[in-house]
């Protein structure tokens, strides 16, 4: 009973709980899935129940052959399963026809899988076609999906696969998935065949797509900094689709459920939440300011009522020019209104990581915060840093799995008390996915 | 020779274009025959094999020898003609009809099922255009291989340029024998060019500028 308990507020949270951003994508639900295949001893899948929820980035990770893959694959049928239900948006798909439901949902292959006898503009009609819209929508469709991922479309539209570059095939791969609205995109190691640079830019543009379209994701990968990036979840495989851990990155990080966890994690799990927080996030040290042609006895008497040591020089626009030591101050009579180039700055939207980064190669062992057009915002130093990190592990600790979406295997031993069979285990799953439709 | 092929200049022409006839229908029926056994069995690593060799073997089957047991059931005229040459035709297209389509990316296969092209439009949109440049490699060999084929077919009275053969090494020694059988051959090489150039610039019109190489 305890399962349906934790059902029921994560579906409705989907739903309801965020009424002001507009989700479109829809929720999915894994009931009791597994995949045998014969002449195998070991199930693929084991009694798999996961929830996603509407709107959010899962990411699934695991070693290779521990069925993640195989997972994401019976979400849209391309594997059927052998046992179980899937439930999309409150209906069960378990047993519609299986292209028809795959045209609605989104499917991205590494390297993009682009049909290599197609122009781009074709690769991505595909859908839309099959499904009867008229020329002029679908023409229209292309040229927005293509704006969308970054791709000028006068420039892109009627070339071929081959004559874009890896990270353009990509771009053109989730235009292609999301071609027809899908409420569902599923992405298989997407950006594994990429350059490290064209991965992580890739990997920024995904998310400013979701921040705009709200679908649910989800999407495979082997790669836990990738899934600390993207996911909103992220869902952490063992051999068997086991499920070992299913919770927020940063709950993750703070708190491994096991050794299998931690090692999958690696190495610096600290330094890895330093990329969860952003410097907007954190309380900035306020700075004393000046401004060119100030007399420096000025403001080194201002230093002295703050007690800092060190000034920030800013010009007209509010944009830092040079940051002076006493020292330097007071080598000088005036202030100057040169810039010097080699000023440590980070702005307020980088992450923690790359603040620390900049701090550790500046010579103060601090850096420059700006916001919007450059402008000055305050500085951040290693204390700040780590007060923020201290303060969002205790919260990681102590917050509580609240509207945390379910994930357990029927077989395994989990905290969760498992299952045992019990056929009365249907009917409030049941029962959920359909309050979710009826909303 | 001149006097001989000016006196018959409309028969060679006639006879030319019903050899060119035969074998071009012969290909059309032989590809689309191909093509469908291939899509039977291209998915099968069983079948595939059995598909492999029974072109192999097929090959080494002598025409002449075919085709004259093939009077026994069907007689003379068109019927043993067309029969013969489409089973040759059908080898080696067959043959890269299941190579081409067993070569095809499966990631690319599985990523159009993904975005839900059902099995049969998979098979139209996605894997036989992308097989169709190693298929149409495959209808040219046959052309070649064809085109000698179809002059044999003369043995059953069947239509083309091998009456012109046949008749010319019967009567071998005698008036114009030895010109008859020359007009035969050259003009199968000839016939066998052009159908290569129409083969060629076929390829241009349908193979996609994707995969052209």
């Amino acid at each position: 009973m305890s399962e349906s308990m934790s059902v029921t507020p994560a579906s409705a949270g989907a739903t309801s709980l965020n009424p002001t951003a507009e989700i479109t994508g829809a929720s999915i639900l894994l009931d009791k899935v597994s995949k045998r295949y014969p002449g195998q001893a070991g199930a693929a899948v084991d009694g798999l129940t996961m929830e996603i929820p509407a709107g959010k980035i899962v990411m699934l990770v695991g070693p290779s052959g521990c069925g993640k893959t195989t997972t994401l694959k019976m979400i849209n049928r391309l594997i059927e399963p052998t046992e179980g239900r899937i439930v999309l948006d409150g209906d069960d798909v378990t047993g519609i026809d299986g292209d028809a439901l795959r045209r609605r949902i989104g499917y991205v292959i590494q390297a993009g899988g682009l049909f290599p006898h197609m122009t781009v503009a074709t690769n991505i009609a595909i859908v839309p076609k099959m499904l009867g819209w008229s020329k002029e929508r679908v023409a229209a469709r292309v040229d927005e999906l293509l704006e969308l991922v970054s791709l000028d479309p006068e420039q892109y539209r009627d070339r071929f696969p081959r004559e874009l570059s890896g990270g353009q095939q990509q771009r053109v791969g989730v235009a292609r998935a999301l071609a027809a609205d899908p409420p569902v995109l599923l992405m298989d190691e997407p950006f594994g065949a990429v350059d490290p640079i064209t991965r992580v830019r890739l990997q920024d543009e995904l998310i400013s797509i979701q921040k705009e379209l709200q679908k649910t994701i989800v999407c495979v990968t082997h790669d836990f900094d990738e899934a600390v990036k993207l996911g909103d979840w992220i869902a952490i495989f063992t051999e068997g689709a086991q499920l070992v851990q299913y919770d927020t990155p940063a709950r993750i990080l703070a708190e491994p459920a096991n050794e299998f966890v931690e090692n999958f994690i690696g190495a610096g799990a600290g330094l890895k939440q330093l990329t969860l927080t952003r410097v907007n996030e954190v309380a900035l040290q306020p700075a004393v300011t000046a401004s060119p042609g100030d007399l420096t006895s000025d403001v080194l008497s201002r230093l002295d009522q703050e007690g800092h040591d060190h000034a920030v020089v800013i010009d007209g626009r509010n944009r830092p020019l040079q940051w002076l030591s006493r020292r330097q101050l007071a080598r000088l009579e005036r202030i100057g209104d040169d810039r010097d180039p080699r000023l440590p700055l980070i702005g307020e939207r980088a992450t923690l990581n790359d603040a620390l980064d900049i701090m550790l190669v500046s010579s103060v062992g601090a850096a420059l915060v700006t916001g919007g057009r450059d402008s000055f915002r305050g500085v951040i130093d290693v204390e700040t840093v780590m007060e923020a990190m201290s303060q969002a592990h205790a919260r990681a600790r102590t917050s509580h799995a609240e509207g945390r979406p379910v994930g357990i295997n029927t077989g395994a031993l989990t905290a969760l008390p498992a299952p045992d069979d019990a056929p009365d285990d249907d009917r409030p799953l049941h029962a959920a996915g359909r309050g979710t439709a009826g909303e | 020779m001149v006097d001989y092929v000016g006196s018959r200049f409309e028969q060679i022409l006639f006879a030319s274009w019903q050899h060119f006839s035969l074998v071009v229908q012969c290909l059309v029926i032989a590809t689309v025959l191909a093509i469908v056994v291939a899509a039977l069995v291209y998915r099968s690593p069983a079948l595939t094999t059995v598909a492999n060799s029974v072109s192999a073997i097929g090959l080494t089957i002598p025409s002449f020898a075919l085709i004259g047991l093939l009077i026994a059931p069907f007689g003379f005229g068109v019927a043993p003609a067309v029969i013969v040459v489409v089973f040759f035709a059908v080898l080696p297209i067959l043959r890269n009809a299941v190579v081409g389509l067993t070569s095809v990316d499966r990631a690319i296969v599985e990523s159009a099922r993904g975005v839900g092209l059902s099995r049969f439009q998979t098979f139209r949109r996605i894997e036989l255009p992308m097989a169709w440049p190693v298929i149409l490699a495959g209808v040219r060999v046959s052309a070649q291989m064809v085109m000698g084929i179809a002059a044999i077919t003369a043995y059953v009275l069947g239509p083309g340029l091998g009456g012109f053969i046949f008749t010319g090494l019967a009567r071998l020694g005698g008036a114009n024998a030895l010109e008859s059988v020359a007009t035969g051959i050259i003009a199968v090489v000839i016939l066998a060019m052009v159908l290569d150039l129409l083969l060629v610039g076929l390829g241009r019109l349908t193979i996609p500028r994707g995969i052209r190489v």
